[in-house]
């Protein structure tokens, strides 16, 4: 059975993304009791699916690298994985939270080894891959996973497969009769950081991500840069396998569309400016077919970013079209063709590119039905600073549409207001 | 002083308010953001000097002219594929025929394109009998172009006639004057009625 100490001067916080390990960390450094909980199997959340940051192009890998050494060494955090809060009741000070804990099947006797993973024969999509490759039923879900400890795909409970997991196991770590459970604790702040999800591009018909093979999304452009992605680092066309080295991005993506999401999603135009250097990472400056295509409605290089915009503006491989793209058909060779007219000039086009890559939106994770308890959300999903919400408080992406960086502010603040209201409840209490 | 003349008079170098305060719709017009996907998205688009797009921002350029007498908004189909598309939902379809009809009023719709001329054949068609005379509006238009086209056009089209009097979806009869609605003068008053309110509202408008 999974124990959680906690009272009622503990904060809750949901979600182990940057925003949410910032918020635990933060909170934990100002010798407050944390419960983090995490709905993945380990922590990181999309910045773990990320190549490179933007403006610095350094590695998410390093940031997360070091807030996991925070945490680990702050000790007073008590980590859940694979666990999801389902009822919040109670009020500020006094919370009680109902947390359903999912079983791994894997316990803490695990080396990560992989002698499971190679016994076991059935492959599922890969969703730290957005499904562009397979994991087997026993998997490590990344190579950075923390806690590093493998897990079993429920999938397989009950299959041959398992028994051939557990039998290959060397340190007795499978346990294939663990059960879901349901914790109950107290707390007196909860901070939701339950983050972001790329918006469905299935929805923007005229774009085709469902019918084009050769048309991606920007997170799954982001996976393929990865060594150990599903690529293996190589920009690659899904239709053929053939290296894709004309690539257009599509800002607005399902966002400032009322069709779709009628937010502007802020890091888009970042990203996509971001993911043209990766070109001429690839494939160097010298090779003249490598190129990039930005087709823009405005380009919103937030924050003091206007430099780095300026710099892939004068990168000659490349360019930019002021239109949002009307539709994309393809050619007989697969390729994808994208038509529209541009404004400056009103010119119409047909351009063939190797590889169209989306810019998609954000959309935040936990839909307002979907929230365990009464809590102020705004029109687009996100939740809103309101007093009515009392000691909860959202952190990152569950509050707006944000870059890591202002995320990172964003849960260092919910952390602040969250230790104000345990210090109040510690102060009632004497 | 004509209509014209006097909404030139009032708006002077305001042509976008000109469009919001009378054209169907034109109050949407300075919501445009001017992204493209409606010139893109329109399957004619490639026909017509002025896409929607490009319409949108002659008018806020005050290209008064320019705008009122392209063709380019008798060339929309109400295929809606603007509508749509279009990220800020805008009537896109409606503001066309609106800019047409004001264009029209105005006296500035350009007399030579087809799409206006059938508009008008149409609209005095059915006002005679309160309902449109198919057989009398398919052979002004054969006809359309003279006498000698027209008897080609029906020649070339024998066979579809045939068919459809034989599948009851034309009557021959109907070229001796066709059948009315019921209460024909009241349908016209009607008419009459809305067209005076409107006249009305440009000529206030104008002032």
């Amino acid at each position: 059975m999974t124990e959680v100490v906690a009272t009622n001067q503990t904060i809750l916080v949901v979600g182990a993304g940057i925003s949410g390990i910032t918020a635990a960390v933060e909170a934990a450094e100002t010798g407050k009791n944390v419960v983090l909980v995490e709905k993945r199997a380990y922590m990181g959340g999309r910045i773990s699916q990320l190549y490179k940051y933007f403006p610095k192009l350094c590695f998410p890998s390093c940031g997360l690298e070091i807030n996991q050494r925070r945490l680990s060494a702050q000790g007073g955090i008590t980590v859940l994985t694979m666990a999801e809060v389902s009822g919040v009741t109670g009020a500020e000070g006094d919370y009680t939270a109902t947390v359903k804990i999912s079983p791994r099947y894997v316990n803490e006797n695990c080396t990560a080894c992989g002698a499971c993973a190679d016994a076991v024969e059935a492959e599922f999509d890969n969703d730290h891959n957005y499904g562009m490759d397979k994991h087997k039923g026993a998997y490590l879900p990344y190579n950075m996973a923390k806690p590093e400890r493998f897990v079993i795909d429920p999938r397989i409970i009950g299959t041959e497969d398992a028994e051939k997991a557990k039998a290959a196991c060397k340190y007795d770590a499978i346990d294939l009769d663990m059960q879901e459970e349901t914790v109950e604790f107290k707390a007196g702040a909860i901070i939701w950081a339950t983050g972001w999800t790329p918006y469905d591009a299935n929805k923007i018909q005229p774009y085709g991500y469902d019918r084009y093979d050769n048309v991606i999304t920007s997170v799954e452009f982001e996976r393929m840069m990865d060594k150990f992605g599903p690529t293996g680092g190589k920009i690659l066309r899904p239709g053929d396998g053939k290296e894709a080295k004309d690539i257009a991005f599509i800002q607005c993506a399902g966002s400032r569309d009322r069709n779709h999401l009628k937010h502007c999603s802020r890091i888009c135009c970042m990203a996509s400016l971001k993911q043209s250097t990766y070109i001429t990472e690839q494939y160097g400056a010298e090779d003249e077919d490598a190129k990039g295509t930005i087709y823009y409605i405005d380009i919103r290089s937030i924050d003091r970013f206007e430099d780095f915009y300026r710099k892939v503006q004068n990168d000659p491989k490349i360019s930019f079209v002021k239109s949002k793209v009307a539709n994309i058909i393809v050619d007989k060779e697969n390729n994808p063709v994208v038509k529209g007219v541009d404004t400056e000039g009103y010119h119409r086009y047909e351009t063939k590119h190797d590889l169209v890559v989306l810019a998609v939106g954000m959309e935040p994770n936990v839909t307002k039905e979907s929230f365990p308890v009464e809590i102020a959300i705004n029109e687009h999903g996100f939740i809103e600073a309101d007093e009515a919400n009392g000691g909860i408080f959202a952190a990152g992406c569950a509050s707006d549409a944000l870059d890591v960086n202002r995320a990172v502010q964003s849960a260092t603040a919910a952390a602040l207001r969250a230790v104000q209201v345990v210090n109040k409840v510690a102060g009632a209490e004497g | 002083m004509s209509l014209n003349t006097a909404m030139v008079e009032k708006y002077r170098n305001n042509f976008l308010q000109e469009v919001a305060g009378n054209v169907e719709e034109g109050d949407w017009v300075k919501m445009c953001m001017q992204c493209g996907v409606c010139a893109g998205s329109c399957p004619l688009g490639n026909a017509w000097e002025h896409t929607p797009q490009k319409l949108f921002m002659m008018i806020r350029a005050n290209k008064r002219d320019e705008v009122l007498t392209s063709d380019s908004m008798w060339m929309c189909t109400s295929c809606y594929n603007c509508i749509v598309r279009c990220p800020r939902e805008l009537p896109i379809t409606h503001i066309m025929h609106g800019l047409a009809t004001y264009a029209k009023k105005l006296g500035l719709a350009p007399q030579s394109n087809p799409t206006q001329w059938f508009s008008e054949t149409f609209w005095n068609n059915m006002m005679k009998k309160g309902r449109v005379n198919e057989l009398k509006l398919g052979l002004s238009l054969y006809f359309k172009d003279g006498f000698v086209s027209g008897i080609k056009e029906s020649i070339a089209h024998q066979k579809l006639g045939m068919n459809m009097m034989k599948a009851k979806r034309m009557a021959p009869m109907e070229i001796m004057g066709g059948h009315g609605v019921k209460d024909l003068s009241g349908l016209q008053k009607m008419i009459k009625k809305a067209q005076d309110i409107e006249a009305e509202r440009l000529e206030a408008n104008s002032k």
